[in-house]
């Protein structure tokens, strides 16, 4: 079986995209303003959903734009997220250096993990992949690890203050800080998916035979593109860990990757930017289905989650890109 | 006298994409017609369009059974057996399973068996390579395949799409003259499409050019080879 | 060499419920040429429907077979209801359905018959086979056997067995030589339902009935799937098995692991299988042309 990761990838990125300056200024404007005119909860809350659209962007750098299935991002998250709790608890780092480090380790770890797993396709890489998500918290819970990471009960991470002289709340600090990140990360991702590295990771998940005899050392690629994605989702991890101001094992399960995949689908396989409407979805979806009804959260959540699928069978991204073909029709 | 297969105002799309403007022709029963044309022209279309697997409007009659409204599985029981284009053989199963599946929607045991022996008669490579997998043959064995499987069916009518692509042209030969030998033995009418004009004009007894979905000219082969300007666009003479 | 005897033998039991499952994961596989997340759930909940049957006083056997019946109806009345209208939707798409379906079902189960745990019964003897291995895990063994000669004759001596195959492989051949696919989809729904109760129903006395009962299960029953190569029905039994073994010996033998990491070293112990044969273990590796 091949992972047939059908995905509507923009036509103007074969022909060589610009970025569409106007909905991104805006999305800077409107984004940098949030955290001034909201509750503080609902800063964090923004600052969870920016941490995960990071996370899934990562997902998508793998799935969508690579097709190569994971199931297992829940353990570079993991990885990411004890890195930065690791190096503050045990060894006084600054906080905000443990970011890009915990986004290097990951991409090692992803690396690595990429190479071995080249061989495997769809089913099996999917198979690979869960073990990882099993494992690693398993591991993490370990008694034989518990002296660095803590084991069942985790470690705290200790949040600085808001620097000297800035007017911001802890809340608002961090918005800033996420949504610094993320921006630095969208580019970078649109810039790889836009060069001649992401369309050969396109080829490779197009057509990886064809790709190969065209002259794509594939297995190099998609080792990398492992890497990178781990990376991606190794710095979404590491920030969660310093705003959540907590890691322990039990918050980066199975069902964390599963989250993760969800969020991938419904913000849109194959789109850099619908990984933040995936990462608004799957932090605000299970509360709603929590409100509509406590007893059977879960199963409203299910439903919802199918009729997304009904609504937007190619994402919320390949939704809108619809009604702007359908709109622009009109005129 | 009613033709087998009547076609009025064909449509068909891909989308939003109009492929065929309103085709209009009949084949008679027992008759070889082929459709040619340019790459793009919308042959392959047509044969899919009769096979109900493009959206299609118009008038498509089998012995005065209406098919447009049809589904691909009831058109085939219907009797009209499908060579697609890439053979769509089922690679992971043998050469007699993929025979056997053939005549799936057929239910007289002992005459399958009959038949596939026939079907071995006519292609006796593929007897050789009966247990082999499907997708272990080669080009030319493999269109074998697929022809066979399509007889199984028993049909009224075999439409063929592009029989010889990327074959060898002694293969392209050995096949074509099976399958006049099938036409005029078993009586099976066929309706082939086919870039290698000259090759479809020597099996057809009636043709049809098809120009960006649109029929140009039709008539006996006959006298489209007579047909000067035909000859120089399409057979190169 | 008697602890070892019955370490493989306990993980035999164990992998009885692997295999079982596992044979469901195929089934399913086979129909729809991917794989179903929701079938534990589907499995639980037919599960629970026997368990009410039972409490309500119909005998076993029959609400046995009557079980097998109901999920079979289910499961076709999902594939034409629920998946047919997103036929054409990308297959990731479809795994978050898979996903809703997962936790429709668990909610439910939950919601109708709460969450206390609940005993079932087992249609086996009780006691144990010479003190080694329990009736019931006997039992277990020979359904999961009956189960799979079943199912192998149904795809190698079936007329439908060998189109429901095709539809899976090549829908558009298959609706070419007149198989109504969506019917077979449909079809294969239904058979991996009826399988996945049997399944459940086989484990339910052993991990005791509650909603979350399948969730760690499956995807052992899914590993061993496709260790065992998930293009073969016997080879996905054999895989159950060797995941129970392994499990098993691998905590009893290595002595940092302890139980605690018992199902990932056997999960690592997969995937370095994987490494070497990328098709599992029994599992036929198809030649692709380009």
């Amino acid at each position: 079986m091949t992972t047939d990761v059908e995905t509507r990838v923009d036509p103007r990125l074969i022909s060589g995209a610009k970025i569409p300056f106007k909905w991104v200024g805006l999305f800077i404007i409107l984004g940098a303003i949030i955290p001034f005119v909201v509750e503080g909860y609902t800063a964090f809350q923004a600052t969870l959903i920016m941490i995960y659209a990071i996370a899934i962007l990562g997902l998508n750098l793998l799935t969508g734009f690579n097709g190569q299935f994971s199931l297992g991002h829940s353990a570079f998250y993991a990885v990411g997220a004890y890195t930065a709790a690791i190096l503050v608890y045990h060894l006084d780092f600054p906080v905000y250096v443990t970011i890009p480090l915990g986004g290097v380790v990951c991409f090692v770890a992803g690396f690595l993990f990429g190479l071995p797993a080249l061989r495997l396709e769809g089913l099996y890489l999917a198979l690979a992949t869960f073990a990882l998500a099993v494992a690693v918290p398993q591991i993490l819970k370990s008694s034989h690890l518990e002296g660095l990471t803590g084991g069942v009960q985790g470690l705290d991470v200790f949040r600085p203050p808001v620097p000297e002289g800035l007017p911001l709340t802890m809340d608002q600090w961090w918005y800033l800080i996420a949504f610094g990140v993320l921006l630095i990360m969208l580019w970078l991702a649109w810039n790889l998916v836009n060069s001649r590295s992401g369309r050969a990771m396109m080829a490779i998940r197009d057509n990886p035979i064809a790709a190969g005899s065209m002259g794509i050392n594939t297995s190099l690629y998609k080792s990398l593109t492992f890497g990178v994605s781990a990376f991606y989702t190794g710095i979404a991890g590491a920030m969660a860990a310093i705003v959540i101001e907590f890691v322990a094992p039990d918050s980066f399960t199975f069902q964390l990757s599963i989250l993760l995949f969800i969020g991938l689908v419904v913000g849109g396989t194959g789109s850099i930017w619908g990984a933040i409407f995936g990462g608004f979805f799957i932090l605000m979806v299970p509360n709603v289905a929590e409100e509509i009804s406590t007893g059977l959260s879960y199963a409203v959540f299910g439903v919802i989650l199918i009729l997304v699928i009904y609504v937007m069978p190619t994402g919320f991204a390949g939704l809108v890109k619809m009604l702007g073909v359908r709109i622009k029709k009109m005129f | 006298m009613s033709h087998l297969l009547e076609v009025k105002g064909l449509e068909a799309s891909y989308g939003n994409i109009n492929v065929l403007h309103g085709l209009d022709f009949n084949l008679e029963d027992g008759g070889v017609t082929t459709i040619l044309g340019a790459n793009g022209a919308g042959k392959t279309t047509t044969l899919r369009a009769i096979s109900g697997m493009v959206s299609r409007k118009g008038d498509i009659r089998l012995m005065d059974k209406q098919l447009v409204t049809l589904g691909t599985a009831d058109i085939t029981r219907q009797g009209i057996a499908h060579v697609p284009e890439g053979r769509g053989t089922f690679v992971r199963m043998s050469t007699e399973d993929n025979l056997k599946l053939g005549a799936y929607s057929r239910r007289d045991k002992a005459e399958i068996t009959q038949d596939i022996e026939k079907v071995f008669s006519y292609f006796p490579i593929l007897k050789q390579r009966r247990t082999q997998q499907a997708g272990t043959l080669s080009g030319g064995e493999a269109q074998m395949l697929a022809v066979g499987r399509a007889l199984m069916l028993r049909p009224r009518l075999l439409l063929l799409d592009e029989p010889s692509f990327g074959l060898a042209p002694l293969i392209v030969q050995e096949l074509f003259a099976i399958l006049k030998r099938i036409n005029v033995e078993e009586g099976v009418s066929m309706l082939l499409v086919e870039q290698n004009a000259s090759l479809a004009l020597e099996l057809a007894d009636h043709a049809y050019l098809l120009e960006t979905g649109n029929i140009v000219i039709s008539g006996t082969s006959d006298s489209i080879l007579e047909n000067e300007s035909v000859r120089r666009s399409y057979l190169g003479y | 060499m008697d602890l070892f005897l019955q370490q493989v033998l306990t993980g035999l039991a164990n992998g009885a419920i692997y295999a079982c499952l596992a044979l469901a994961v195929v089934m399913i596989y086979q129909a729809i040429d991917h794989f179903n997340f929701a079938q534990g759930e589907m499995a639980m909940f037919s599960t629970y429907i026997c368990w009410s049957m039972i409490a309500a006083g119909v005998p076993y056997w029959l609400a046995f077979f009557l079980t097998i019946g109901i999920s079979f109806l289910g499961g076709v009345a999902i594939e034409r209801i629920i998946f047919k209208p997103i036929h054409k939707a990308p297959i990731l798409s479809h795994i978050v359905v898979f996903i809703g379906l997962l936790a429709i079902f668990n909610s439910l189960a939950g919601a109708i018959w709460d969450h206390t745990i609940k005993t079932f019964p087992s249609p086996f003897p009780g006691g144990s086979f010479h003190g080694l291995i329990g009736m019931h895990e006997v039992g277990m063994f020979f359904v999961t056997l009956i189960l799979l000669l079943a199912i192998f004759c149904f795809f190698r001596f079936t007329r439908i067995g060998m189109a429901m195959q095709a539809a899976a492989a090549n829908p558009e051949s298959a609706r070419l030589v007149g198989i109504r696919v969506g019917w077979m989809l449909a079809l294969g729904w239904g058979l991996a339902a009826g399988i996945g109760a049997v399944a459940g129903m086989m484990i339910a006395p052993i991990v005791f009935l509650d909603p979350n009962m399948m969730l760690g299960i499956l995807l052992y029953g899914f590993a061993a799937a496709v260790v065992g190569g998930i293009s073969s029905p016997a080879g996905a039994v054999a895989g159950g098995f060797l995941v129970g073994i392994i499990e098993n010996l691998a905590g009893t033998y290595i002595p940092s692991i302890g139980s605690e990491l018992k199902l990932t070293v056997a999960l690592i112990l997969i995937v370095t299988v994987l490494l070497f044969k990328p098709n599992g273990l029994f599992g036929k590796t198809i030649v692709t042309r380009v």
